[in-house]
């Protein structure tokens, strides 16, 4: 469309984006409030953060969460890359319906649902709840969105490259590392990264699959929150946020500049 | 070439195991009895005991959690309202993310670009805080009624209670309408507008003629991607809700955790997710066609 936008347009553009922000902005803002209230402002103050930093627990739960979202998340991407080829590359085998209907049924099933039936499983083998069984569970449900996304990539990937290498007697094994793997990189790195930061934001399943000694920070964060509105809680949620903003913008420009380079090839 | 599903293998594996299986077991469970044991359930496979082990296991099966449900009208009542929350959800959602998205469509395609990036980078940061930031603003002496009385007007009361979760739903969503109804918008030839408003269309004509025909793609898209999870949510009524705010993921995760009753969260799974499943296969199928025909 190359009709400009109308002043309704960008009226409609502003308020949904005034409505996906205040509420992030306003949280910000408060955790460097002085007063202990929310809505009264008392000054600038980073008490907050340093309570935080003395709260044992908080430390505790944020030393789990990302030992599970590092390792889930590596375990998620490796899966997925394999599901992404099997999907793009091989028309037909045997079992293909059932499972790409594994890859995107995760992708909207509801979260108590999956953490529910994960718990079963569990405890039918008879694993002991801890860092491990979160972990796995994490790797689950991580490892459908990291598919779809590689998936994406190599969709538009071009194919003769790797025969090409096929015809100069690479092995696929190598075909596949030397040529198609830096290729799909970007989104490879970028599937890793949704991976962990959907490990990170996980409450549901990880409150099934988690044991003694393995609460999740927003298990931390949600036990909390029952509790009431709590400035450490705005403090701790605002570096989360920065942390992740920080990693979504910093991708975003790297693929733009990629984009830029290949365009210019 | 017999082995081309190779690569499948090992993610087909990991899926069976740690998604299919599950469910076989959710289904076992949700026709048990709740038990005073550790796993709280019974009858528990012997298999130690052989056949007998097995025949007694199937015995102990029965529909005593399904027939409970029925009986006990929290459940019918918790199951329409979940429902009838993600429609009002679905509905709000598009009256909020069309204009969004078709607005977007019709920016130039820098500021398009970085449009986009602002409307998914929500949905990258925590949804437990972003829900959070929430009840800061809506509870009783919350922000809201603080700007509400210095404007001199009456307070409001938007706190557990069902339109604070209407609220929630629609904010924490709202990435997963805008983006499928923005790719067909963004994708619509312009040739066909003009030819529109050649044969003497007026705009708005144009619009409900042309544009919004052409977009019903990425609005079912959109819908199917809101409605699934929102059954089923947890955070957003929990969080939000208040006392008699009754959904599907809020009962499962009471009977699980306050009430120890497996059997009976098991059933309630079972039930969501056979209301879930005809839904999920058209989104699936959609998904497929989009990815194989690029």
């Amino acid at each position: 469309m190359k009709r400009g936008p109308s002043t309704f347009n960008i009226a409609a553009i502003a308020l949904g984006m005034a409505f996906l922000y205040l509420p992030i902005l306003l949280l910000v803002v408060f955790s460097f409030n002085a007063s202990k209230l929310v809505t009264v402002w008392g000054g600038f103050s980073t008490r907050w953060y340093g309570a935080l930093f003395q709260d044992q627990q908080m430390l505790d739960a944020i030393g789990v969460t990302l030992r599970v979202g590092t390792v889930s998340a590596t375990i998620a991407t490796v899966l997925g890359t394999l599901a992404a080829l099997a999907l793009t590359r091989v028309g037909g085998f045997r079992g293909r319906l059932l499972f790409s209907g594994m890859i995107y049924a995760p992708l909207v099933m509801p979260e108590v649902i999956l953490g529910l039936s994960l718990l079963l499983l569990f405890v039918a083998v008879g694993a002991p709840r801890g860092i491990w069984t979160v972990t796995a569970s994490h790797a689950t449900m991580t490892l459908c969105y990291a598919a779809v996304v590689i998936q994406a990539r190599l969709a538009s990937f071009d194919r003769s490259l790797e025969e090409a290498a096929r015809d100069l007697g690479r092995t696929p094994f190598q075909a596949f590392f030397e040529v198609t793997l830096p290729n799909i990189a970007p989104a490879v790195a970028a599937a890793w990264m949704l991976a962990f930061t959907l490990s990170l934001d996980d409450l549901v399943i990880a409150s099934f699959t988690s044991g003694p000694g393995s609460t999740t920070l927003p298990m931390r964060i949600y036990s909390q929150v029952r509790l009431g509105v709590n400035p450490e809680i705005n403090a701790v949620s605002t570096l989360l946020i920065g942390l992740v903003a920080t990693g979504v913008i910093a991708a975003y420009l790297i693929q733009q500049r990629q984009r830029a380079t290949t365009d210019r090839v | 070439m017999p082995w081309r599903g190779l690569p499948a293998l090992a993610p087909f594996l990991w899926l069976a195991a740690f998604f299919l299986f599950p469910f076989v077991l959710v289904a076992k469970l949700s026709m048990s009895d709740i038990a005073l044991a550790i796993p709280p359930y019974a009858p528990r496979l012997d298999l130690s005991r052989g056949l007998n082990g097995l025949v007694a296991f199937v015995h102990g099966l029965d529909f005593d959690a399904y027939r409970h449900m029925f009986e006990d009208g929290v459940y019918a009542a918790s199951y329409l309202s979940s429902l009838k929350f993600a429609a009002i959800g679905t509905g709000s959602l598009l009256l909020v993310g069309y204009p969004m998205a078709y607005g977007m469509a019709r920016c130039p395609p820098g500021v398009r670009q970085a449009l986009l990036m602002m409307v998914v980078l929500p949905f990258w940061t925590s949804f437990l805080i972003r829900i959070y930031a929430w009840i800061a603003i809506l509870k009783p002496e919350g922000l809201l009624n603080a700007v509400l009385g210095w404007l001199g007007l009456p307070p409001v009361a938007l706190m557990d209670n069902d339109p604070a979760v209407i609220i929630g739903l629609v904010y924490a969503y709202l990435p997963f309408m805008v983006l499928p109804l923005y790719s067909v918008l963004e994708r619509q030839d312009e040739s066909l507008l003009e030819a529109a408003a050649d044969l003497g269309c007026t705009r708005i004509e144009t619009f409900w003629r042309v544009t919004f025909p052409l977009s019903l793609p990425g609005l079912a898209a959109g819908a199917l991607l809101c409605f699934i999870p929102m059954v089923g949510e947890f955070v957003i009524p929990d969080l939000l809700g208040g006392s008699s705010t009754l959904m599907l993921g809020k009962t499962i995760w009471t009977e699980f955790f306050a009430n120890r009753d497996w059997p009976a969260a098991s059933a309630v799974a079972i039930i969501l997710l056979a209301t879930l499943i005809a839904p999920i296969l058209i989104y699936q199928r959609q998904q497929s066609k989009l990815m194989d025909t690029p």
